[in-house]
């Protein structure tokens, strides 16, 4: 994980003396709610349904076991004792006081952790794999990369008043784990034919009530052209991105109303008189920013130890828990381990304090004190050795985040909705409540096969609904809530928009809709083995629909 | 509305003149971008210093011709979310050379000094009053700076920031 210095300490230290100032300022009426608003919300803070709201950053979705106890911390003394994981490795608090936010902040810093530019018209948390630097198929760890962009656009000069916000996403592997194709900004990183490792360059992607899938505007970009070119793209979106109709402001508009080519010839332009300059990367630099990162040391270890093999056999439990929520690490011996925090009937996402404290502990033990966050809202546990899986799965379970369903139907992903969001028409978590309900049966869930639900309480997508294999999008009509369902969204390397299957659905049909949906599948599919997805792409939406709406 | 430079409230020696009035040969004054465009030979000829005051949707590329002879760059903020005059600024400073007076205007609030500071400008008119008193402490406020930009300072102060802490 990156571990922070003295330089990165006092600027976050002058963050939190700056935001303390604005918030006295507001609190004795200095600044208007309005001079306020974009202050705070560069700090993370949201005025939501009932209270204020505070999301705090996880750069590229590391944790450290301390900064995890950070997170417990602030749960427990400001909030209601839990915490709420986003799509956007990020974690939100919904219960803070403004008149506490200062002391949150500066408990936060104290392990390095901050809201910095999780809202706002700026650039957001750099998001990436949260198999980062473990997964087999990657050519190099993203996170340093996402760390040198990070840092290049915190508290930017010329790009902290965009016209909107504005997100980056890193990927270093063959599967995409990070959705790179649905932010403002894509990079994936890979290896041309000279066996350099740089860039490809994907703009304008993104959800919303206009979704688009990014383009490439740059096959191949040098690892020293990076912040050059990310700054011509960020130049080009500051001046002509539209600032008159707030829907129509993100990149993506503008790629899409300049044509891809177009836009990417301005920035060209705009890269060539920059690209020698000072943001030109030296290998310096990114040595200095990977020296950084604190790198497990591995024990010699060889895979499947007897441990794990006796495991297996003796508990069929653990065999279903193993398949399902451990994956192969690149260093022999060791595994990475997904805890679910989907357990059925619970809000997606959640953790409590005493959780948080306790996978701070077991990361310690078995995990090199190290936790990742993913964007389908589950934590990781990178580097767990194979030998104790047995014993981690034991301790995991007790605290309820062993649930083997990760990939499956009850793994959904959902915005809070109108539980908290004040944006929202719809309630997201009671539907996603239902379904893990609904679905609870894990023999059932598994032979179902890899099935991503994503539920949006309103228009902007913040569950990602277009990209889910099942898309829900709540919307509203006459005063109640109706949903729409799409089919064979997916947000990796082969990136599509959902199709919208029929008719809104009033909420209480739902559940059944959905149902129908997956039991549709299972007779439509043409082996077990082909997923839902795949039985989408091959026959449409129309067998779906026909089967759905026949009934009804 | 106060204008700060170097610092401190200062007196504004410049006038605006919107219309099409004529202006005196030594009479300092701020026009618009028509009127320099219009009327650039007879108000660049004059005694007097001459500055323009640009919209932030025109391409800064049209003022090069007249740069060297520009006493002021006035940009415009007409809200202080809307971020163009940032780029403009920097472009300006950056890639035009433009050494003469680069003044913020429009909505130019306390949280914006630094931001605007680091893009380049060096003349503020700043709408609250209380603000422009504490200029130069929110000026001041960060010491540690991530990129590098028109100011000249950025992330090589790490390295000095490092060898403190370790010395």
């Amino acid at each position: 994980m990156y571990v922070y210095d003295n330089f990165d300490r006092t600027l976050l230290a002058e963050r939190v003396s700056e935001f303390r100032d604005q918030v006295g300022r507001r609190l004795s009426g200095a600044l208007t709610e309005d001079e306020f608003k974009p202050l705070r919300l560069m700090n993370g803070v949201y005025l939501q349904l009932h209270a204020y709201m505070l999301r705090v950053a996880i750069p590229y979705g590391t944790l450290s076991s301390a900064q995890l106890r950070t997170l417990a911390h602030i749960a427990r003394r400001y909030d209601r004792g839990y915490g709420h994981f986003t799509t956007r490795q990020n974690m939100q608090f919904n219960w803070i006081k403004l008149s506490d936010l200062p002391d949150v902040m500066a408990d936060l810093a104290e392990t390095g952790l901050h809201g910095m530019q999780t809202s706002g018209n700026c650039v957001r948390n750099v998001t990436t794999d949260q198999w980062a630097a473990v997964a087999p198929d990657e050519v190099e760890d993203p996170r340093i990369y996402a760390e040198i962009l990070r840092q290049h656009c915190t508290m930017h000069p010329e790009f902290t008043f965009l016209p909107r916000k504005f997100k980056i996403a890193v990927t270093a592997a063959k599967h995409d784990r990070a959705a790179i194709r649905v932010h403002d900004i894509g990079l994936r990183m890979h290896k041309n034919g000279a066996g350099e490792v740089g860039f490809e360059v994907v703009v304008g992607g993104g959800l919303g009530r206009t979704p688009f899938v990014a383009k490439t505007v740059k096959p191949f970009l040098h690892k020293r052209d990076l912040l050059s070119y990310i700054e011509a793209i960020l130049r080009v979106y500051n001046q002509y991105g539209r600032r008159d109709n707030i829907y129509k402001a993100r990149i993506k508009i503008l790629v899409h109303e300049l044509g891809a080519e177009k836009f990417a010839s301005e920035v060209e332009t705009e890269w060539q008189s920059i690209k020698d300059g000072p943001l030109a990367i030296g290998p310096e630099l990114i040595a200095d920013v990977a020296s950084h990162f604190k790198y497990p040391t591995y024990e010699r270890l060889a895979n499947e130890p007897i441990e794990l093999q006796r495991a297996r056999s003796i508990k069929p439990q653990f065999g279903r828990w193993f398949r399902n929520s451990v994956s192969p690490h690149k260093q022999p011996g060791y595994s990475i381990v997904t805890l679910s925090l989907k357990p059925e009937g619970a809000p997606p996402g959640d953790a409590t304090a005493e959780q948080m404290d306790a996978i701070a502990d077991l990361a310690d033990r078995y995990s090199f004190g190290e936790i990742r966050v993913g964007h389908e809202q589950n934590l990781v546990l990178p580097h767990v050795p194979q030998r104790d899986l047995p014993a981690l799965w034991e301790a995991l379970d007790a605290i309820g985040v062993a649930t083997p369903n990760v990939g499956l139907v009850t793994d959904i992903i959902a915005c809070p909705g109108l539980d908290y969001c004040s944006l929202a028409n719809t309630r997201s978590i009671p539907v996603a409540q239902e379904l893990t309900r609904r679905f609870k049966s894990l023999d059932a869930q598994h032979s179902i096969g890899r099935l991503h639900v994503n539920i949006s309480g309103c228009i902007n997508a913040c569950g990602h609904h277009h990209v889910g294999h099942i898309g829900i999008l709540g919307v509203e009509k006459n005063g109640e809530e109706f949903y729409q369902i799409t089919l064979g969204g997916r947000a990796d390397e082969q990136a599509e928009l959902g199709a919208l299957m029929g008719p809104a659905v009033p909420y209480n049909e739902v559940a059944d809709v959905i149902e129908d949906v997956v039991a549709a599948y299972v007779e439509l599919r043409e082996r077990p083995e082909e997923l839902f997805v795949d039985t989408v792409k091959r026959l449409g939406v129309e067998p779906f629909k026909d089967r759905v709406y026949a009934a009804r | 509305m106060p204008l700060v430079k170097n610092l401190r409230i200062v007196e504004d020696p410049f006038v605006r003149v919107l219309d099409e009035a004529p202006v005196a040969d030594d009479a300092a004054v701020l026009v618009p971008a028509a009127r320099l465009t219009a009327d650039a030979g007879e108000l660049l000829q004059r005694g007097g210093r001459t500055g323009v005051i640009w919209p932030n949707n025109r391409n800064v590329a049209e003022l090069a011709p007249y740069l060297d002879r520009l006493d002021v760059v006035a940009l415009t903020f007409p809200k202080f979310q809307d971020g163009r005059a940032y780029s403009q600024a920097r472009l300006l400073r950056e890639r035009y050379g433009f050494r003469g007076e680069l003044r913020a205007t429009g909505q130019v609030l306390r949280d914006q000094f630094l931001f605007l500071i680091r893009a380049g400008f060096d003349a503020f008119e700043v709408t609250k009053p209380a603000d422009a008193e504490h200029f130069a402490e929110a000026a001041r406020r960060y010491s540690a700076f991530y990129q590098p930009a028109g100011d000249g300072r950025g992330p090589a102060s790490r390295k000095q920031l490092a060898e403190a802490a370790a010395g």
